[in-house]
């Protein structure tokens, strides 16, 4: 697990630039020479978010929040990292942890651990998506540390739990600011600002997300394509959520998300604008795939995918979670997309 | 600093720590609890796990104070909280079963992998196959393959349910002897289980200071000035080391002397690994951040990073001292007349291909501790504690460089964790010696993984082209090969691994006329030098790849191509060298290709050759099959020779020493069998001593699959020594010819009568006056120089490998399903650790076909971290079916003959052929990439030249 998402300060290396990358910033990086291994000086552990909110206004740019630290420890450990003097670590805040319904949506706390995320019953009954992204989150001992709330800061536009949560109407709280110590509640759409940049001041952080319950005619599923080389972040994620009208046969509500198409996550909107209201057949389907590949901005990132395959993966990945999705809403009769080899013979 | 407090493996511990320390290096430097490794620090590889309140985490992320006032789970603690809770065993049951299932080689992952399995088995008391491949998922091997890992985890969870360990299941092999042949439990499994065992880093001494080396900026640059006032001005810096402080030899290397021990002065950078200048420090900390105060003054150079550019005229040369340019050795094989072979040839068919740079990834990064001579009782002289794969050159390469006289310089072996030929050539030994010298305490110098990567030499990058030609009945009659190797900055063993390339480049088969060209090049790109395998890997890919090429177009079939043209006893070599005796080959294809007839049967009875794809559900299955062999020894007239003592003591036991190196393959347990073999003594009561350059003698280099023949001879025949002069004592005290009298189980008798214990006989040979401490230089058998004929190897194993690859049509990803292997090791001496070689080396080969790539761009790596150099992890093994074939060499201890190499060599182009079968596409470049194989199945094509980590 590692991925570096700061720009380096004066690297003294030649720096090499291949004209395929798309985001140097996370992609092209690896010039920090050596790790620093006292990487702060100061370590908060705060258990109010009043004292939280006090440590990081009081450090302000030299202030770092800290919730798993999988990925942030690793960043800071790199030669050319902006050396935070306080680090605030926010899992130690009450029900910082917690997941619960609250009228009708789930809230998950930032710091709830994607290992824990991944097995919960009220998750994968009402953010599947979710629920799968975080499985599949690196290993297990990461997931057993790494949050959803840090997953979400790190805003990289393919991050498997940013997938699975965009397509289930979440809002993130973000405490701090204006907000003050309770927070006030914003889309997740609006948290991202470019690749590995999110738009939080340096006096806010995430506290929590919600989302709304699933009835029995929704559902949600997640999916992805890796490659088994030195590349951590997917090829490809997708993530769709349906709402299936029973008594039209139609699908009721669709969203769409598909990734990395982009520096921010986004929703794939003119395809979920045309899916919804329609009966889920091939023909719509193929539809749907077309929208999606015709206006999203799939790019060449070295090492990890080309544009060609990240097109060609768009079918792929669509049939697996809009075929899940609306099987969990309650609809199991999607059609499979054909393929060329559909003709042969099984062995 | 703040306080913490922490309960670890039950004791509770009060701790002032910076604020900064992570867990790991808490518990190892602050709590001295060094059982936990950092293998990456990076949270990639999963070494580091431990528990903390009942979860596992990567502790070399976990900041510390985030566990304040946890309940935290060691290594050290595991059997303790089993024995309180359920037995009065000494392991836990998963330690104890990763000793018997040698599921520990090397033993720097084990921690990791039994804590990470601990918490797996705490919640689920009988995982499967995929529950234990979820759990370990980033928990990473590089030496066992993870196959007896898995069966060790399963063995562990029915001995916690029933109470029995049930034994793990080997490959049939010969009868055994009293030990040789037997799957003895390697000596130092306890230790290695338990966390105990003394890796380099697990040392230290009082006043020990800490290095930290600044590399060069560019791939080529000569260094100006080295202004290091502001480093030096650094509280708790003690002194920066630079060229200017090297008294001996500026330059250092295994076979050249051309590597700088700082680059500067007259030498400039060659590589962006080259070392500028080493900061010795009080702390770590303080010696890593005050390399970026050390201002270097570069004139950059034009870099050459190509192989084949490197060979032409206009190219930067980056040794003008040598009379070749950049050419560091031209390799030629001459064999018959190819031109009146090729005219012979019905059909002709040529091809290109290209290898990855490949990284050992060792799981324990390098590390030497130096104390100075004189320092404490303990260090008489200059000691380097580091583990290495040749004590001996570490000891004349660094007296070299500091101007002293050998024997003034200790090499002490620490256990080591993996080396795969990464660990032969001079990492920090001469560094810290010089700082410990010159600034009389004891010096550690620990890479991490980013330094490891950008400094070792890794296995050379290849581009062959090979043109064979055969009748129309499949005999080969014609093969044309030019091979370039990327050797990198440094020559390293780069001309030997290059001559194995080009002399192994026609395959294990007859070949009567060959004319191969190798050019072994210098290039700004990181060194190259050995690594398992050692050229013949490269080479056959190519070769293999060919023999499919060469069978699909004679429209015969790849088994049967092979069989004809098949290495046998009576053939003669390209190099011209008569093969008089266990040459297994044919009996390696038999016993694969029957199993793949099996698999047949049993799944695709209709199918209409053995090499057909077959659809099932969204994936294309193909099999795959190649051939290899590997030499055994130095071979091409280097004298191969190793020197092991044995002594035996009054109290029944005896000891074994040589220098040879330990670094996971268990050569100290095929030492301990030869020695009990021959004096009839229990496994148990021979102790084993490696890798110390003032106590055991000289094993020669850990390398070339050589030290069960060379080394495990030394030890064969010294006991042998010893075993005759107690039994010429106890006959001269009982009577009778000594011939009559045998040593076993721990007693000397004649016939049934047992006449006294092997004590009583040590006793005997004292009070004679006989040597009970005994050393032998075995010699192997003379070799030849390359071009001369001859033998230019005293053995070679064999091995054929088939693959089932299933590749999905929908998004190219590629997965080795089964993996049927054969191999010919003249002898098993232990079944256990033999299968462990094997079964590591298949999936290490697996990673070069499908993952592994160190990719660096005009000089410059992009691979900085483990992260962006997979390794294959647990869910990527394959099921493997090992077939040991023993055909015995004379020489050969017990017949045995060299194992480590062979395991890694045919797999790779067994997979390529695999997904050719499947899906139509040949892929000519590893490792193979599934978006350009995807985009080639679409496109319809049926070769695909690109790679992974292709600009």
């Amino acid at each position: 697990m590692y991925l570096y998402v700061k720009a380096r300060r004066g690297s003294p290396a030649p720096t090499y630039r291949s004209p395929w990358l798309l985001y140097p910033l996370f992609e092209d990086d690896l010039f920090g020479h050596d790790i620093v291994m006292d990487t702060w000086d100061s370590y908060f552990r705060p258990s109010s978010r009043e004292e939280a909110l006090f440590l990081i206004d009081r450090y302000g740019t030299r202030a770092r929040i800290i919730a798993g630290g999988t990925d942030l420890i690793l960043d800071l450990r790199s030669a050319d990292a902006e050396r935070p003097q306080a680090v605030v670590d926010i899992t130690a805040l009450p029900g910082v942890d917690r997941i619960v319904e609250e009228g009708d949506k789930i809230v998950i706390g930032a710091g709830a651990t994607h290992g824990t995320i991944a097995v919960d019953p009220l998750v994968r009954r009402h953010g599947t998506s979710l629920s799968e992204a975080s499985s599949v989150v690196g290993g297990p001992q990461v997931r057993n540390v790494a949050t959803i709330g840090g997953n979400l800061a790190h805003a990289l536009p393919a991050a498997d739990g940013t997938t699975g949560l965009l397509v289930l109407e979440t809002e993130v709280l973000v405490l701090g600011g204006d907000g003050g110590a309770n927070g006030t509640w914003r889309p997740l759409h609006t948290l991202f600002a470019g690749a590995g940049t999110n738009t939080l001041d340096h006096n806010q952080f995430i506290g929590a997300i919600r989302f709304p319950k699933s009835g029995d005619n929704h559902g949600s599923a997640f999916d992805r394509i890796m490659r088994p080389q030195g590349v951590a972040l997917p090829m490809l994620a997708a993530a769709a959520a349906i709402s299936w009208d029973k008594a039209s046969g139609t699908v009721d509500a669709t969203a769409i998300a598909v990734g990395p198409a982009g520096p921010v996550p986004v929703r794939a909107v003119e395809a979920e604008t045309f899916l919804s209201g329609k009966e889920p057949s091939e023909t719509n389907l193929r539809e749907t795939i077309r929208l999606v590949q015709d206006n999203s901005t799939f790019r060449t990132s070295a090492f990890r995918a080309t544009r060609e395959y990240r097109y060609e993966m768009v079918p792929v990945l669509l049939t697996r979670v809009i075929g899940r999705a609306l099987a969990r809403a309650g609809y199991g009769g999607f059609p499979r997309l054909g393929t060329e080899e559909d003709g042969d013979a099984e062995d | 600093m703040p306080r913490i407090e922490m309960t670890v493996n039950g004791v509770r511990y009060a701790r002032e720590v910076p604020s900064h320390r992570s867990l790991a290096d808490f518990l190892r430097r602050d709590l001295g609890l060094t059982g936990t490794k950092v293998a990456c620090g990076e949270a990639e590889c999963g070494a580091c796990t431990v528990i903390v309140n009942g979860r596992s985490v990567d502790s070399c992320v976990y900041p510390v104070l985030k566990a304040s006032g946890a309940d935290v789970q060691t290594i050290e603690g595991v059997a303790g909280s089993y024995q309180d809770a359920q037995s009065s065993d000494e392991l836990h049951p998963l330690q104890e079963a990763f000793a018997e299932y040698g599921a520990t080689q090397c033993g720097f992952c084990t921690p990791g992998f039994v804590m990470q399995a601990k918490s797996l088995l705490d919640e689920n008391a009988n995982p499967n196959d995929g529950e234990i491949a979820t759990a370990l998922k980033d928990t990473l091997c590089r030496c066992t393959g993870y196959a007896s890992i898995v069966g060790a985890v399963k063995a562990a969870a029915v001995k916690m349910r029933t109470g029995v360990l049930p034994p793990p299941e080997l490959p049939h092999v010969v009868d055994p002897l009293a030990a040789v042949g037997r799957p003895l439990v390697r000596p130092d499994a306890v230790a290695k289980v338990t966390g105990s065992a003394i890796f380099a880093d697990d040392l230290a001494f009082e006043g020990m200071l800490f290095g930290a080396t600044l590399r060069s900026a560019h791939a080529h640059a000569k260094v100006l000035s080295i202004q290091t006032d502001a480093a030096t001005a650094v509280p708790g810096v003690v002194t920066v080391l630079t060229h200017r402080d090297v008294p001996g030899n500026e330059r250092h290397g295994l076979v050249e002397h051309d590597w700088p021990v700082f680059a500067g002065g007259v030498n400039p950078a060659r590589y962006f690994g080259d070392p500028i200048a080493l900061v010795v420090a009080e702390s770590l900390e303080t010696a890593r951040n005050a390399i970026d105060l050390i201002d270097v003054k570069y004139d950059v150079l034009p870099a050459v990073t190509d192989p084949v550019e490197a060979r032409k005229e206009y190219s930067p040369v980056l040794h003008p001292d040598r009379p070749t340019g950049n050419l560091l050795k031209h390799i030629a094989v001459r064999h018959g007349d190819v031109d009146d072979g090729f005219a012979k040839a019905d059909v002709v068919v040529e091809q290109t291909y290209r290898t990855p740079r490949t990284e050992h990834a060792f799981m324990e990064p390098e590390c030497s501790v130096a104390v100075p001579a004189g320092y404490d009782a303990d260090h008489a002289t200059l000691t380097i504690y580091v583990g290495s794969q040749i004590p001996y050159s570490d000891r004349s390469q660094v007296a070299d460089s500091l101007a002293m006289a050998e024997t003034d310089v200790r090499i002490r072996g620490t256990v080591m964790g993996g080396g795969f030929g990464g660990k032969e050539d001079i990492a920090a030994q001469i560094h810290a010696a010089l700082a410990a010298r010159a600034t009389s305490r004891p010096v550690k110098i620990l890479y991490d993984r980013e330094e490891s990567l950008r400094f070792h030499p890794k296995r050379h990058a290849t581009q062959i082209r090979i043109k064979t030609g055969a009748t129309r009945e499949g005999r080969i009659v014609a093969v044309e090969a030019e091979l370039y190797g990327d050797s990198g900055a440094y020559a390293s063993l780069g001309e030997k691994v290059m001559t194995r390339a080009t002399t192994h480049a026609t395959g294990p088969y007859a070949v009567e006329n060959a004319k191969i060209d190798c050019y072994a090049m210098y290039t700004n790109n990181a060194p190259c030098g050995a690594f398992r395998g050692f050229g013949v890997t490269q080479s056959a890919f190519a070769v293999e790849s060919t023999m499919d090429l060469l069978a699909e177009k004679l429209g015969v079939d790849p088994v049967e191509l092979r069989m004809k043209n098949a290495m046998r006893v009576g053939t003669v070599t390209a190099t011209g060298q008569l093969l008089r005796e266990s040459v297994g080959l044919v009996e390696c294809l038999q016993k694969v290709t029957d199993d793949i007839r099996v698999w047949h049967e049993e799944n695709a009875p209709n199918a209409d050759s053995f090499w057909e794809s077959h659809r099932v559900g969204g994936k294309r299955l193909g099999w795959g099959i190649a051939a290899g062999y590997k030499n055994t020894g130095l071979g091409g007239g280097a004298p191969d020779r190793a020197e092991a003592e044995v002594e035996v003591f009054a109290d029944g036991r005896a000891a074994v020493r040589t220098s040879s190196a330990e670094m996971g393959q268990n050569l100290i347990g095929v030492l301990a069998a030869c020695v009990a073999e021959e004096l009839g003594l229990p496994f148990a009561d021979v102790e084993v001593l490696v890798m110390d350059t003032d106590l055991t003698p000289d094993g020669g280099p850990t390398t070339a699959s050589r030290q069960t023949f060379v080394s495990g001879n030394a030890a064969r025949y010294a006991a042998r020594d010893i075993a005759g002069r107690v039994r010429e004592a106890v006959a001269t005290r009982a009577g009778g010819d000594a011939s009559c009298i045998v040593l076993r189980d721990g007693s000397v008798a004649r016939g049934s009568d047992v006449l006294m214990s092997f004590a009583e006989a040590v006793t005997l040979l004292e009070e004679a006056g006989e040597p009970t401490r005994v050393r032998h230089v075995y010699e192997a058998p003379k070799t030849q120089p390359l071009g001369t004929g001859g033998d230019m190897h005293f053995a070679f194993s064999f091995a054929v490998h088939a693959a089932l690859v299933s590749v999905d049509v929908e998004t190219g990803e590629v997965a080795v399903e089964k993996v049927v292997a054969a191999h010919d090791v003249g002898r098993a001496v232990n079944p256990l650790s033999l299968t462990g070689q094997l079964e590591g080396g298949i999936v290490m080969g697996l990673g070069n076909a499908l993952t592994e790539h160190y990719i660096e761009h005009d000089g410059i790596p992009w691979t900085r971290r483990l992260g962006q150099y997979k390794m294959p992890n647990i869910t990527m093994m394959p099921e493997i079916t090992n077939h040991i074939v023993e055909h015995p060499v004379t020489e050969g201890p017990y017949g045995a003959k060299g194992v480590g190499e062979i395991s890694s060599i045919p797999i790779s182009p067994a997979i390529a052929s695999g997904v050719f079968n499947a899906v139509g596409v040949r892929c000519l470049a590893l490792p193979l990439d599934q978006d350009a194989l995807l985009l080639a199945m679409r496109a319809g094509s049926s070769v695909l030249e690109s790679r992974w980590g292709d600009r």
